[in-house]
């Protein structure tokens, strides 16, 4: 019964989307508000649908309700709880579920939200999100409906791949499609504003918000899904630029430079044309992550079903939705007026070249993903592009980028002072250099550019140290008036040190695992030892064990450092009863410095097993940079200036270095 | 030092056209340089795969063919069921490696024809085939389905 309950709610939602859809942007056109007002109500009625679809479906997950086919095919009564809730998304039909549960939740937020939005940009943005809902919603019911019966219902489900078991790739999907979705806010108000022509800072200031937390939950989502690879695969590795890795990853640069060119927009009234383009290029990189995930062009552990039928209808809703969006914007953009001037060396300035790197560099990873898909269509020809393209390639754009995010927030805005800003930025130009030859004599080995990157990360960091410090006079002014200035300083201020110390802290921890990294692969029988980075590992062989729905083989190593016990790792293997699937659990000792990390593998023929063990140094430093990086974007969104609905339609042009509000 | 918009404008141009210039480069050598194709047993033997040329060689791993070596070193042989390639590793084989199973590997031939591969690609379900290697084992006209691939376990 509920199932039907969700599915009517499901269609009925379809319904209220189409109405959402054709009436405001039909009022907006016809100035009349009470169908302008229609797309507020629907808005939340849609979001109430597709609530209660999704918590059928939940309930069906929950208590196991086996006629349903979908639950079949993806649960077992044997899962424990988390995992049944989680299996509603780990698959197809669930997950797109979600996605437009999560689309008509920013819907809905906008409705209840934007009351000071002005009414004819409200009711075009909710008919933009109306007919994105509209598409996904259509496609859901006609091709992957997760109500589907099925009859006679069997005993027992086939159960979720093990691989997928896991805490932290639960919450995985959902912040990434929090991430995507959350990109089509600005993409609507992207075609909202080429629909009115109006285009202003207020703009700017109302999409930030929306734009800033899609970027924050993209970046959780893909730290969780790099954090995942990292202990699950058991591979020793955090990233592998993998088609499916690079689908999140593009959005998320396109999001990040929209980030920064929407503050010149909103501060300076400039780069108008080139925001919206990015604005729309964000969504169509999310749509297309979609595409290159659900269709089955790409085979992964994301690819639920190699189905071409919907393969197809999600690339007809991509070129739909990105074809007319920008096919609007070539009719429309040279409405759109171009406003303040700036030279060369500015704050503009940075931020134009922030942009244009992290797009090139955004470009090239489009290139190393699509080329292998372009190539076999034409040829047929299979190729892969692996880490050595990417590393090539993205590698050498991120220096001059890093390079240049200390200067940035120190330039002026319209005419910078170079000369002055470097002198500002002495200090920090010290710690990098100490920091590069320390780096240089603890190595003592690896690649000799490897301390310069560690030096790269340092001076991002101590770049962002320096804004703070100089922003609120400290070491020259009393302290008093210091911890004043601290107290006042805006929150956004906070929000681009913390995101930048992020992006620093990432970089020493990527640097340090991709020079440093030790790696060995040994046979051992039970009581034999060895060594790795300065730890003994003594295996003490392995011993059965049961879990709640798997058998695993658990190996002993006991490790020692200079003698003295450090930790005892436990890594496993793993067979899982439904399905039959076998997985690696490592032995992880995380430590500042660096994880120690240890795989079981196959038995030998003399009674040894293969151990395969890594020291990844500074390994952690990639994830808690990323949190950084989301702390100071939730910092930047609870910005007086960006409370959603807080602006006024009056430009604020000021443009003081060190403002005090 | 003031500049008239044109000034302005041309330098901004001149930066963008700069990077896109690098980029582009860098593109075109990393294309020409890291770049793998993948190869069926029976392309092996028909393309003549000069020896030293990193590839990707994929297919089904023989039956009766896996054999453990000294230490970590495994040999077993990869057919398309019309050619079979010895191949050599050595290191920590993925959890669902099985003979008779799908498998993607990547490294060198070597001068007396065995594929001295570094890398064994996992794969993530039981039903999974690579794509490459389900496309070669249908043109040879084998393809088993994955019905008959659950079997084996």
């Amino acid at each position: 019964m509920i199932a039907e309950t969700g599915h009517f709610a499901l269609i009925l939602a379809l319904g209220v989307a189409l109405a959402q859809m054709i009436m405001p942007i039909w009022g907006a056109q016809r100035g009349n508000h009470a169908l302008m007002r229609i797309g507020t109500t629907a808005a939340q009625a849609q979001f109430g649908l597709l609530l209660i679809a999704f918590f059928g479906l939940m309930v069906a997950y929950v208590t196991s309700d086996f006629s349903l086919l979908n639950v079949v095919e993806n649960s077992h009564s044997a899962k424990p709880l988390l995992y049944k809730i989680s299996g509603v998304w780990g698959n197809h039909e669930g997950s797109m579920l979600l996605w437009v549960l999560i689309l008509a939740l920013f819907g809905c937020a906008v409705a209840v939200f934007g009351r000071n939005l002005p009414p004819d940009l409200k009711a075009n943005v909710l008919g933009v999100q109306g007919s994105i809902s509209v598409a996904f919603l259509f496609f859901i019911v006609t091709t992957s409906n997760p109500f589907t019966r099925i009859s006679p219902a069997p005993f027992e489900g086939r159960g979720l791949n093990p691989i997928l078991q896991d805490p932290a790739l639960s919450f995985h999907p959902p912040f990434l499609y929090a991430g995507y979705v959350g990109f089509s806010m600005a993409f609507s108000f992207a075609i909202a504003a080429l629909i009115t022509g109006r285009i202003d800072p207020a703009w700017a200031r109302w999409v930030r918000p929306w734009t800033l937390a899609a970027w924050m939950f993209l970046t959780l989502g893909i730290a969780m899904g790099s954090w995942w690879a990292y202990y699950e695969l058991g591979w020793g590795g955090w990233w592998f630029w993998d088609p499916v890795e690079n689908a999140s990853f593009m959005p998320w640069l396109a999001g990040t430079a929209l980030l920064h060119s929407a503050i010149v927009m909103e501060k300076r009234d400039a780069l108008k044309v080139w925001t919206i383009l990015l604005a729309i290029i964000a969504f169509s990189l999310s749509l297309m992550g979609t595409f290159l995930v659900r269709s089955g062009v790409l085979t992964s552990v994301h690819a639920f079903a190699v189905d071409p039928e919907r393969g197809f209808f999600i690339l007809g809703i991509m070129m739909v939705f990105i074809g007319g969006a920008l096919a609007l914007f070539a009719s429309r953009a040279q409405v759109l007026r171009q406003g303040g001037i700036f030279a060369p060396v500015s704050r503009e300035g940075a931020l134009v070249l922030n942009n244009l790197l992290i797009t090139t560099a955004c470009a090239a990873v489009f290139i190393g993903t699509l080329y292998p898909l372009a190539l076999e269509a034409v040829t047929g020809a299979k190729i892969s592009v692996g880490p050595p393209f990417f590393n090539l390639t993205f590698g050498p754009l991120m220096i001059p980028l890093l390079i240049a995010v200390p200067f940035g927030p120190f330039l002026a805005w319209k005419r910078g002072d170079l000369l002055g800003t470097s002198q500002r930025l002495l200090a920090a130009m010290a710690v990098t250099g100490v920091a590069i030859i320390a780096a240089y004599a603890i190595s003592g080995r690896g690649p000799w550019l490897a301390p310069f990157g560690i030096g790269l990360g340092v001076w991002v960091i101590a770049g962002a140290l320096s804004e703070l410090a100089f922003r609120t006079k400290m070491f020259k002014a009393p302290w008093d008036e210091v911890f004043r200035r601290f107290r006042n300083l805006p929150r956004s201020s906070y929000g681009t040190a913390f995101a930048h110390i992020g992006v620093g802290v990432m970089v020493l921890g990527i640097v340090a695992t991709t020079a440093w990294q030790s790696e060995k692969i040994i046979a051992l029988k039970p009581g034999e030892s060895t060594q790795i980075a300065g730890y003994e590992l003594r295996f003490g062989g392995v011993a059965p064990a049961q879990g709640p729905n798997y058998r695993e083989q658990i190996g002993q190593v006991i490790v020692t450092r200079d003698g003295v016990e450090v930790t005892r790792l436990s890594p496993s293997k793993r067979l899982y009863d439904a399905p039959k699937t076998a997985t690696t659990e490592a032995g992880i000792h995380a430590s500042w410095f660096g994880d120690l990390y240890v795989v079981l593998g196959d038995e030998l023929k003399d009674g040894g097993f293969a151990i395969r063990m890594y020291f990844n140094p500074l390994v952690r430093f990639i994830w808690i940079g990323t949190l950084i990086m989301f702390f100071g974007g939730l910092i930047s969104l609870f910005d007086r200036r960006l409370r959603v609905g807080a602006p006024k339609r009056a430009a604020s042009t000021s443009a003081a270095p060190a403002p005090a509000e | 030092m003031s500049m008239t918009r044109k000034q302005r404008r041309s330098i901004l141009i001149g930066m963008c056209l700069a990077v896109l210039g690098l980029a582009v480069g860098l593109i075109m050598f990393a294309l020409e340089d890291s770049i793998v194709f993948f190869y069926s047993p029976s392309d092996v033997a028909e393309k003549n795969i000069r020896p030293g040329q990193r590839i990707r060689l994929g297919g089904l791993v023989a039956e009766g063919s896996v054999k453990r070596g000294e230490n970590t070193t495994v040999s077993f042989a990869v057919t398309d069921t019309a050619e079979t390639i010895p191949v050599t590793f050595t290191g920590v084989l993925p959890d669902l490696f099985r003979e008779g199973q799908g498998v993607v590997t990547e490294g060198k031939l070597r001068g007396d024809g065995v594929f001295v591969a570094d890398n064994v690609l996992a794969k993530h379900d039981e039903n999974y085939m690579p794509p490459e290697v389900a496309d070669s084992l249908r043109k040879q006209g084998v393809w088993r389905g994955e019905g008959d691939a659950k079997k084996t376990n």
